[in-house]
């Protein structure tokens, strides 16, 4: 032991079978327990009333010298001294040691305000998650993703789609051509020449939905990109009517803008579909209140798209349509100019997050 | 195609009370996008009177102009002004300074009073001018949002209005009325195969579709009286047809003398062709201009006195010249139809006339020209010369072929009624017109196409609302299979104006349309059951999310970049020194980034540099996205017509001229790791964030990355690493002696970053998610976990510097063997007690046994086996 006890607690030497003055010792001890404010005074107590040179451990030392018969009482006196105290010491450690750890709990108090963020957080471009989200509901009714490339023969993103090569509708979608001309290669104008891919590869029925990258030739402004996002749909089975496609779209409407959203069909022309319509949604949560906002076109399939596939339109139907992820993304999440889109600015992702 | 209230409603009994917006509202429903409405009234408001000069005194100015003080009588002789406000004289006459001087004592003029607006918010009110108190304006043409012309303000006798003609004008009418002012014109967007709704003819049809109401074929009220060969002789000479069909198959000549050429157009025309969008020009072209508005069919009218022997239509020979009405000469191509005479072209058939031939203020006689030209041929033309024109527009989506007498007939009565002219008898049409398309409609079939159930009677009464004729027969239904064995089935000729109709398809659309598309139920199709995203879309995702959930921010960059761009940064896979193939595009939008990008390196940089100049200094930024990568055969010499699944063969040859797209990923990393704070030093981002982005979406898909030191002109030389997948095991053990390079990484190369104006210490990292994605395992297979004690040991091995530290540690992998469970460089140290030019490399080793605890010595044995073969190889000495 290396602790020195203190002078004050060293009292007058007592007997170990005095009963009054062992008591009084015991008494004054319990006092000094009582009376320490954290756990060091309560330590220097402990060393004071029960150390190597306590009274009472000087006194319980002499107990054999003391004559036989006294040597019991001495020893029932002094344990039951020690006792009072072992269990007065434990008391009081325990209230203080709990004082002690709320103490240090609020002396540890930290203004969380004050964080840093340590690690830096990333996020997805909003027209990547939107097609996945797209992706996602057309795979939950069975149906599967089909992609192709951006930069096509000629032939998929026209003949192949009934574009007569000398129709006005040619011009319709302002297409970049490849240098030389001849090589019949441009980028894609709509991601409809994943269709035919679609009817080539993987045959009859099909329902598939092909979310990507298409070009045309416009001029950067508020409303308008040269390289945007579009997803188009595709079925073709027996017996398929625009019915079907109504339901689908429908179906399709909800999943994205609630319950109460609906579709509109109004006639149109596209060379790959006929009957063709526009589609107008009734988007309840608009901006500026409930309003139908175009949305899209679709068709059945025209017979000549199947029969660039090779199947026969007497046995087979189908009905396509196709959406801009850009347009959907604007007055779906009141995007106010397409710039913000495409520019690439972190503000406009890190913004969404991981969410859409 | 703006459509006049005024000119519908002489076809169809259009509500009295329907605005522009009504109508258009109507025309939506049956297929038509709304534009706009043309209104005069939204511009112009208050009162608009007659006026009669009663007197005129010139008053010149310092400023050297002369006004007119003006007496205006603006209500009838001997009448009481019964207008009241500030500024309207009760006398019924108005004082007002005028500026113009093309009017006398005498004529009628526009007066606009005090309280009137007219367009540009310009408001009337009495005004001190010139010494006068001026109480309105004597109006011109353009202040009343009239036309262009600015001659001077308009005088009455000028449009036709007079005493001779029994329509003088008393002073105070209203001019609203006078010069049609309250009539407004909606606007709607036809589609391109809608070729007859370019005419009031064509609208009004379908108005009466939407409606239900009655129409009146304005064609059918006009008599065309029979050919006799007689008129301005014509001859079709066509040698090359296109795709065979003659590029002219029908042409009409009529003639027309004794024309007055300083008849005015008339108000009611004048006004119905601007509202429609077109200039008032002479009353010769606004009659051609009107019946091609009215019936959809595009005239020309050739001076007679001018024309030289009979026009015939040929093509033209290659280089041919001629200059056309805009006063360009044109160097034609064989494919081009002209309309000749004697002396040579004079026109470009249905795109443009010609400047010699053209009629002018003092022609009299006029030739007329209706005829029926090939759409393909008209817009090839227009395309070549950039020609688009009114009558260019309806040719070249298809003219009604039966309208050619008619629209010449109403032209003829329109120059005799309105321009004083005689019709001459002559009367000459060549050519064989088109039959229309015959359709077999089984009666079963629009229903099972469009799941609703149509009757009969609808299907019929449809088809001949809209013209076609339609025959009902029975006969076995080869057709659709869900009709029965026999049904009706509709024989519909297509009426001659719907070139558009041409397969049965066609004709439900039609069936559809008008009967409503909110007819259509909505039914749910169940898909087969799916097989969900395949595994190249679902490790795509994964690494794509991936790189976000690291801290990194998705962009999309636009794939135009420059030559110099994809010479710079090539392609993250490509051979070094390989000749660099790229794609040009034909019509890029600027010629500068006129190709598509080989890395997506430059699209990321220039993001970047956007970002950092918005102030944004701290980026991290990653793209998956294509790139091209043409290959020797750079698309196919011909493409396969349509209708038809062409053959494997041609469809293989299609494919082989499509260059590579291998979807790539890509990061660029610059500025810190973080944000600074309170108590926290960011990191800042260096070559090892680049190769670790890389590291990251390999470990997400389970590949094992081999890096080396590799080179690339874009990085640094010394700061750049090399992503090779493992190769397949050779000879001497190794497995990564052959691997597949997919990536770089590393510190961008500084001078290059400096000229870009990029921060110093760029780093990035491009590879090949395809490739990475394919070397994923298809099934992992998975590993034993041994629960025996590690042991671990250290060894610190002095090598050369220029000693690579990554294949030290590849060769102690390689030598430790089976035991080894992981292996990990923790320290490079070079200076005090190593000697010069030579490096220390501390690598911790951990073994264990799959089936024992291992002792020591079999670990040390392990150990020494490595270090051992690090000697060898890369002469390591133990420190």
């Amino acid at each position: 032991m290396t602790e020195t006890p203190q002078s004050d607690a060293n009292g007058p030497e007592i007997s170990p079978a005095d009963e009054t003055a062992v008591h009084a010792a015991v008494e004054q001890a319990l006092e000094a327990f009582a009376a320490a404010a954290d756990l060091d005074e309560l330590k220097a107590a402990r060393l004071a009333h029960t150390g190597e040179k306590a009274p009472l451990t000087l006194a319980n030392r002499g107990i054999g010298k003391l004559a036989k018969d006294q040597k019991a009482v001495a020893g029932k006196l002094m344990g039951g001294a020690r006792k009072s105290m072992e269990r007065a010491l434990a008391a009081r450690t325990e209230v203080l040691e709990a004082e002690h750890a709320a103490r240090m709990l609020v002396e540890e108090t930290v203004d969380v305000t004050t964080a840093v963020r340590r690690r830096r957080v990333g996020a997805r471009h909003p027209l990547s998650v939107l097609q996945e989200r797209v992706s996602d509901i057309f795979i939950g009714m069975g149906w599967e993703i089909a992609e192709g490339p951006e930069l096509e023969s000629e032939w998929y993103n026209f003949d192949a789609l009934n574009f007569k090569p000398d129709h006005p509708a040619r011009e319709m979608q302002d297409t970049f051509f490849v240098d030389p001309a001849e090589s019949h290669l441009l980028l894609r104008t709509q991601t409809s020449p994943v269709q035919m891919r679609a009817m080539l590869e993987r045959g009859v029925p099909v329902y598939v939905l092909s979310p990507g990258r298409t070009f045309r030739t416009d001029e950067l402004d508020a409303t308008h990109t040269p390289v945007f996002h579009q997803f188009e749909g595709l079925a073709v089975d027996k017996g398929l009517t625009m019915a079907d496609l109504r339901g689908t779209l429908e179906y399709f409407a909800r999943q994205m803008f609630g319950p109460e959203a609906t579709i509109r069909l109004r006639s149109n022309f596209f060379p790959f579909t006929e009957p063709s319509a526009e589609m107008d949604i009734w988007h309840p949560g608009a901006k500026g209140g409930p309003q139908w906002i175009e949305w899209g076109g679709c068709g059945m399939v025209h017979p000549n798209v199947l029969r660039a596939a090779g199947l026969d339109p007497e046995i087979y139907s189908g009905f396509a349509f196709g959406m801009g992820v850009e347009r959907t993304l604007m007055f779906r999440n009141e995007v106010l100019d397409m710039r913000d889109m495409i520019e690439g600015d972190v503000r406009f992702s890190q913004h969404f997050g991981m969410e859409i | 195609m703006r459509i006049p209230l005024s000119w519908l409603r002489e076809y169809v009994p259009v509500p009295a009370d329907a605005t522009a917006e009504d109508v258009m509202a109507d025309l939506v429903r049956v297929g038509f996008e709304e534009e706009d409405v043309h209104r005069p009234l939204d511009e112009l408001s208050g009162p608009l009177v007659v006026g009669e000069v009663l007197e005129m005194v010139p008053e010149p100015q310092k400023n050297g102009k002369t006004i007119n003080w003006c007496q205006v009588r603006v209500v009838p002789e001997g009448q009481e002004q019964t207008l009241s406000g500030e500024g309207i004289d009760p006398s019924g006459v108005q004082g007002i300074v005028c500026g113009a001087h093309n009017f006398q004592v005498g004529d009628k003029v526009v007066v606009t009073l005090p309280g009137a607006v007219l367009p540009g918010d310009f408001r009337i009110t009495p005004r001190q001018t010139y010494g006068h108190l001026s109480a309105g304006m004597i109006a011109s043409a353009r202040e009343l949002g009239l036309g262009e012309d600015h001659d001077g303000i308009i005088v009455l006798s000028s449009l036709g209005f007079s005493p001779e003609n029994g329509n003088d004008p008393e002073p105070g009418t209203d001019v609203y009325d006078l010069l049609h002012l309250r009539d407004e014109a909606a606007e709607i967007n036809v589609t391109a195969d809608r070729s007859y709704a370019f005419s009031i003819r064509g609208v009004g049809r379908e108005y009466a579709h939407a409606t239900g109401l009655p129409f009146t074929d304005p064609a059918s009220l006009v008599t065309a009286p029979e050919p006799n060969g007689q008129g301005h002789p014509v001859r079709l000479e066509d040698e090359r047809p296109i795709y065979g069909v003659p590029g002219c198959d029908r042409f009409v000549t009529r003639t027309v003398t004794g024309i007055d050429p300083n008849r005015p157009t008339p108000p009611w025309m004048a006004q119905r062709l601007r509202l429609a969008g077109m200039r008032s020009i002479s009353l010769a072209v606004d009659i051609s201009n009107y019946v091609m508005w009215e019936l959809g069919q595009p005239l020309h009218f050739y001076d007679a006195a001018k024309l030289q022997g009979p026009i015939v239509v040929r093509r033209a020979a290659e280089g041919e010249t001629l200059t056309t009405l805009d006063g360009k000469s044109r160097t034609l191509s064989a494919e081009d139809l002209l309309i000749t005479d004697d002396r040579g072209p004079i026109g470009l058939a249905g795109v443009m006339g010609g400047g010699e031939t053209e009629v002018s203020e003092s022609t009299t006689t006029i030739v007329i020209e209706s005829a029926h030209f090939d759409p393909v041929s008209m817009g090839r033309t227009r395309r070549r010369h950039r020609l688009p024109s009114e009558a260019s527009k309806r040719n070249e989506r298809g003219v009604d072929w039966e309208i050619a007498d008619e629209a010449a007939e109403r032209a003829v009565q329109l120059l005799v009624e309105l321009a004083g002219g005689t019709a001459d008898a002559g009367i000459t049409e060549v050519g064989t017109r088109p039959e229309p398309s015959v359709i077999e409609l089984p009666a079963s079939y629009p229903g099972a196409r469009m799941g609703i159930e149509y009757t009969e009677d609808q299907i019929e009464t449809t088809l001949r609302d809209l013209g076609a004729t339609v025959e009902r027969g029975t006969a076995p239904c080869a057709g659709h299979p869900d009709a029965g064995p026999a049904g009706t089935v509709f024989t519909v000729t297509a009426p001659t104006w719907r070139h558009d109709l041409e397969i049965r398809d066609d004709l439900v659309e039609e069936i559809a349309r008008l009967i409503g598309y909110d007819q259509i139920p909505s039914t749910l199709p169940v898909a087969p059951p799916g097989r969900g995203l395949t595994r190249e879309q679902a490790a795509r995702r994964r690494v794509v999310q991936g790189l976000a959930d690291a801290g990194l921010t998705e962009v999309l960059a636009y794939p135009f970049v420059s030559e110099a761009q994809n010479r710079f940064f090539g392609s993250a896979t490509a051979d070094e020194g390989a000749a660099q193939r790229m794609v040009h595009l034909a019509n890029p939008i600027s010629a500068e980034f006129g190709y598509l990008r080989t890395s997506l390196l430059p699209g990321l940089l220039d993001i970047a540099r956007r970002n950092h100049s918005r102030g944004f200094r701290d980026l991290a930024l990653y793209e998956s996205g294509l790139v091209f990568l043409p290959g020797e055969q750079l698309g196919s010499a011909t493409i396969p017509p349509l209708g038809a699944r062409p053959a494997d063969e041609v469809l293989a040859d299609l494919e082989a001229g499509i260059p590579d797209q291998p979807r790539h990923l890509a990061a660029v990393l610059t500025g810190h790791d973080s944000a600074p704070g309170a108590g926290h030093q960011p990191g800042t981002y260096d070559w090892q964030d680049a190769l670790g982005a890389a590291l990251d979406a390999a470990a997400i898909l389970g590949v094992d990355l081999r890096v080396a030191q590799g080179s690339h002109q874009a990085f640094h030389p010394g700061r750049t690493a090399e992503l090779r997948l493992a190769g397949p095991a050779g000879s001497d053990g190794a497995t990564d002696a052959d691997g597949t390079v997919i990536g770089v990484a590393g510190e961008l190369l500084p001078s290059w970053l400096e000229d870009a104006d990029l921060p110093a210490r760029t780093v990035a990292m491009e590879l090949d998610l395809d490739a990475l994605i394919a070397a994923a395992e298809d099934v992992v297979v998975a590993r034993p976990i041994s629960t025996f004690p590690l042991t671990s040991q250290d060894v610190a091995l002095v090598v050369a510097d220029d000693v690579v530290a990554g294949d030290v540690l590849e060769t102690l992998r390689e030598g430790a063997g089976e035991l080894l469970e992981d292996i990990r460089l923790f320290d490079v140290y070079s200076g005090q007690g190593v000697e010069d030019g030579h490096q220390s490399l501390a690598f911790s080793l951990r073994f264990r046994a799959p089936d024992r605890t291992l002792t020591a010595d079999e670990a040390s044995a392990a150990r020494t086996a490595a270090t051992e073969l690090a000697a060898r190889r890369h002469g390591a000495v133990q420190r």
